[in-house]
């Protein structure tokens, strides 16, 4: 077969630039082949180098005493829990996909993050995600947002993780770019940890998993570039196809082989498909790897080297086997029904060689291909728009006239709105660790020892007789892209510190982090100054919450043909919780027990008084602008200690965090968010007196954002000791209202407000299902 | 007592079946993989939740034909105790171990939420512990658990009192608002003539530890744990 001729159009067509291809011309010492050319498009994509993002991403804190696996070392971080027993995560993006075939797109970003757990010999236990759409007004927004729920819900039901927990948000800057980003959790033991290197010389290579197809061919690349109408019809066949089915069957079969102890490595084949698997377990060992094509299991007639290597068919993995038990692998995955193929060997030339039939088609040093990536220092500059938004006050904009309608527009705002119209769809209980479920701040799951991958026999005689006791987990996903947008730096810090907070609410102490930084396109100096000065944000806020990132992804080129997104560095925290007793949820919970607002009411320090880029500005006043509230990140962490050690004290029966829509929506949502069963909430009323706070305006108290605020209740007679206790480590403390009746009543002096329950619980319960219908 | 908990391609709930068994009721439970023609000693046999063979087909479709169900066909048969949930009930539905069928939701969409369900009998190996007024709160998770039969069949049930769980409101009334996927007389599960096998679309197993939120659902297992101490002393092979 021969392959088309290298021309100056045949490379532009591969984005690589002409700087980049006389790289390449100096790497291999001569004009590379057509599916060489490919190979290189595809691993110097942004998607698989980071060649834009990389003198930024190591700014970020990536060490701690608990931290087995860090950053950029391994498919995906890992970090101890103590008792020999580990934790491995990630997030990671499925955007451009998921803009063209929303369904597959969003099931298949689902399998990609659920691959790279088990790569590390980790069971997977949760799944967590972060959705951004266009506003639902627009038809094709609510076939997306449909779309990719129930492509997510499909692939992660049938395989059988809980999707505990995620944000989904609305707004203008995602419509026809929609983002969606993965989370998944497992966990091991230490001892069970593996590793994608192709060690040792001679050890054969296997192909494992479905036969490989022309579908998601070279998606890495596609998702490198800007999304226009005509690439997205044109790139439709990049969208892979994903079979839950095959993963779960893959996945078990892979955990079973690990216990053999027959694995020298293993690495799945996610973005650029063998291309990225074979060279980078090459480049980790610092080894070569040798393969042959024909031997590839394929289920398309014809198929070119070109097309083997470059495919993204899913559910596939390499795995570098100890020479001599070979055998063990083929029990194994015959028993499963599943085809392997044994197609190489690893080798001692550092070289990645695929043949076809014998003839050499491809030939490259692995290492240069998968770490000597071009690395790009990309000019930023301040966006003009930043002028306005700095420039705006409240001065036009009149105090609130009807607080009581603006609480009720608030809670029916979708991107406020109860999300059970997505996560009733997910299974979020399978594998019988659900404590808390999505709907409180933090999801929280328990860890127990069956939950862990089986062992080997060895490991087994090493461990016998140890009790692994239960672990508690929490974790939030988060980003208020409004604000990044609005100011990248404070509202990268505030990313974090809103994870945080949600961690800390739930009774959990960070253990580490994963990023996902979704941009526009990167040559567009305000879109790299946005990513630069967030990035800077996030890194010193991960900083002040001891919660080092452990890997995460970067997407950039997020935008349609009306601009870019909003800058979205969406982070994922992950918290342990001592014990059970210490797990907190938001709801209020008996009667009388007293109200207390943690936090200073509203920052008067700030000239919007915490208005800037809130909620209410938006919904009520139809403005997104203004400097967004500011955030003391020593501050809030001695927020976030001070609850901690109220919730381990068992003094804390409740614990919510104030952000999008401030003081007022926290409480409502502390009042009719505990959900008991189907068609049954139970609402439970409260009433508060806001009179001793003083602000200069009506709408700051209640719907100001101001940062560095939990609402808690507690017993009565506790009341005292916890406001005490709290002012004694220097956290503003009163006692704002009490739990009980059956409405929610706020007095400010002269003005007194009611809401009824069940309206304010069917406006926030039923607005996006109504939205849908 | 020795439970065998099937597992077939992408069952999903399995260990969480063993888990519940074994950790939470101490009782003795093993993985019975899908390829086995005989079930070996086994008081009584569950049929987990999950997508056996990817639920191509139609969900229970293929699992009906594996190896160990035909095993499972003859344990029934000669009066052995068989447990379907979710998934489970679906393939001993397809199996004809019980009657009817399980069809796509009233919504369309897959249903994870937990329900109130109330017990329409307690004269069942399965229902025997819960008390008359005693509403059980358990989790579905399910697209397709719309339980559907023909009137004829749906008389002979309800006559026979095969109906042994009933999707219903807080207050206990089988309420149309109250049934999460459009079943025939808001039912959760049933069980044969003989009263020896039954399925349930909602997962006990998920609502067995107040840690989750929920224990109801052992109050299932107990039932059958109760049932099967209390047989005549015939062991069924």
């Amino acid at each position: 077969m021969t392959e088309p001729a290298i021309t100056p159009a045949l490379v532009a067509k591969h984005n690589l630039t002409p700087e980049e291809y006389q790289r390449v011309l100096e790497i291999l010492g001569r004009v590379p082949t057509y599916t060489e050319l490919g190979i290189f498009s595809v691993m110097w994509s942004e998607h698989c180098s980071y060649k834009n993002t990389k003198p930024l991403l190591k700014t970020f804190p990536t060490k701690s005493p608990k931290i087995l696996v860090g950053a950029g070392e391994e498919n995906a971080g890992i970090i101890d829990i103590g008792d020999g027993v580990a934790i491995a995560f990630k997030i990671e993006s499925h955007n451009h996909p998921s803009a063209v075939e929303p369904f597959q797109g969003a099931a298949t970003g689902v399998g990609g993050i659920v691959r790279d757990i088990f790569t590390m010999g980790a069971r997977p236990v949760c799944a967590v995600n972060s959705l951004r759409f266009g506003e639902l007004s627009n038809p094709s927004v609510r076939r997306l947002f449909g779309g990719v729920v129930s492509g997510i819900a499909h692939y992660g039901n049938c395989f059988g993780i809980p999707t505990i927990a995620g944000e989904v948000y609305f707004d203008k800057s995602y419509e026809g770019n929609p983002l969606v980003n993965a989370f998944c959790l497992g966990v091991l033991r230490h001892e069970q940890i593996t590793r994608g290197a192709a060690k040792g010389i001679g050890n054969p290579v296997f192909y494992v998993g479905p036969a490989t197809g022309r579908d998601g061919l070279a998606g890495a690349a596609f998702a490198s570039q800007d999304l226009t109408e005509e690439s997205a019809e044109h790139q439709r066949g990049a969208v892979q196809v994903g079979d839950p089915f095959m993963e779960k069957l893959v996945c078990e079969a892979c955990l079973e082989l690990l216990a053999t102890g027959a694995v020298a490595g293993m690495q799945d084949m996610g973005a650029a498909g063998l291309t990225c698997s074979t060279c980078e377990t090459a480049a980790r060992a610092g080894t070569g790897i040798e393969f042959e094509l024909s031997k590839v299991p394929q289920r398309a007639p014809n198929m070119t080297p070109y097309e083997i290597m470059l495919s993204e068919s899913q559910e596939r993995m390499l795995i570098v086997v100890h020479k001599g038990r070979e055998e063990e692998v083929k029990r194994i995955f015959d028993k499963w029904d599943l085809p392997w193929a044994e197609i190489g060997v690893v080798t001692d030339t550092g070289r990645m060689v695929a043949k076809n039939r014998g003839q050499v088609v491809v030939d490259i040093p692995a290492k240069k291909i998968a770490d000597e990536s071009p690395v790009y220092q990309r000019e930023a500059r301040e966006p003009e728009y930043l002028k306005a938004v700095r420039a705006f006050r409240l001065d036009g904009i009149a105090d609130t006239r009807d607080a009581a309608g603006d609480l009720k527009k608030l809670l029916a705002w979708p991107s406020i709105a109860s999300k059970n119209w997505v996560y009733r769809q997910y299974d979020h209980q399978v594998r019988d660790g659900s404590v808390v479920l999505p709907g409180s701040d933090a999801a929280v799951i328990r860890i127990k020892t069956d939950s862990l991958p089986v062992m080997s026999a060895e490991l087994a005689a090493k461990t016998k007789g140890q009790v692994v006791p239960e672990k508690f987990v929490a974790m939030s996903v988060d980003c208020n892209a409004t604000y990044v947008y609005l100011d990248p730096y404070e509202g990268g810090k505030i990313t974090v510190a809103e994870a945080a907070r949600n961690l800390a609410c739930s009774g959990a102490v960070p253990l580490g982090s994963t990023d996902n930084l979704n941009f526009g396109n990167p040559h567009n100096p305000e879109i790299f100054w946005q990513l630069k000065e967030s990035v800077r944000g996030l890194a010193e806020a991960c900083r002040a919450f001891n919660a080092p990132v452990t890997g995460g992804n970067v997407s950039l080129y997020n935008q349609n043909p009306n601009g870019p997104i909003d800058p979205t560095p969406t982070v994922a925290l992950v918290g342990l919780i001592e014990k059970p007793e210490h797990i907190t949820t938001q709801w209020f919970k008996d009667e009388g027990d007293v109200i207390v607002l943690l936090g200073e009411v509203v920052d008067e320090q700030d000239a919007l008084l915490g208005l800037g880029g809130s909620a209410y500005l938006q919904v009520v006043h139809g403005k997104k602008t203004g400097t967004p509230p500011r955030i003391d990140l020593a501050r809030e962490k001695t927020l976030h200690t001070t609850l901690l050690g109220l919730i381990q004290s068992g003094l804390v029966k409740s614990a919510h965090d104030c952000s999008e829509g401030g003081l007022a929506v926290a409480l409502a949502e502390s009042c009719i968010s505990q959900h008991i069963a189907r068609e049954t909430p139970r609402l439970i009323g409260a009433s508060l007196d806001l009179s001793t706070f003083k602000s200069a305006r009506l709408d700051a108290l209640l719907f100001g954002e101001t940062q560095s605020r939990i609402v808690i209740s507690c017993a009565a007679l506790d009341a005292v000791k916890v406001i005490g206790r709290a002012k004694l480590m220097g956290v503003p403390a009163a006692k704002i209202g009490v739990v009980g009746g059956s409405e929610l009543n706020l007095a400010m002096g002269e003005t007194k407000l009611t809401w009824s329950l069940p309206e304010l619980h069917d406006l926030w319960w039923n607005s996006i299902a109504r939205a849908m219908r | 007592m020795n439970f065998a908990v099937l597992q077939f391609p992408a069952s999903n709930c399995d260990q969480d079946a063993v888990h519940v068994l074994k950790n939470v009721l101490g009782h003795s439970a093993r993985l019975l993989w899908h390829k086995e023609t005989t079930l070996g000693e086994v008081d009584a046999v569950l049929v987990p939740g999950g997508f056996s063979y990817g639920d191509y087909l139609r969900t229970g479709a293929i699992a009906r034909f594996s190896p160990v169900m035909q095993a499972v066909k003859q344990f029934a048969e000669n009066g052995g105790h068989v447990l379907g949930i979710c998934n489970g009930f679906q393939i001993l539905c397809e199996a004809h171990l019980l009657p009817g069928a399980l069809v796509r939701n009233r919504s369309l969409q897959f249903r994870c939420e937990t329900v109130h369900l109330k017990a329409a009998t307690a004269d069942s190996p399965f229902t025997n512990k819960i008390p008359a007024d005693k509403l059980l709160r358990v989790p579905i998770a399910h697209g397709e658990g719309c339980y559907f039969a023909d009137e004829e069949t749906l008389s002979r049930l309800v006559a026979r009192r095969q109906v042994l769980w009933q999707y219903c409101d807080a207050n206990g009334a089988l309420t149309d608002a109250a049934n999460p996927n459009g079943s025939l007389l808001n039912i959760a599960g049933v069980c044969n003539e003989r009263r020896n096998v039954a399925g349930l679309m909602p997962h006990p197993e998920r609502a067995s530890e107040s840690l989750l939120g929920s224990a109801d659902g052992r109050l299932i297992f107990e039932s059958l744990i109760h049932a099967l101490s209390h047989r005549e002393n015939v062991k069924v092979a």
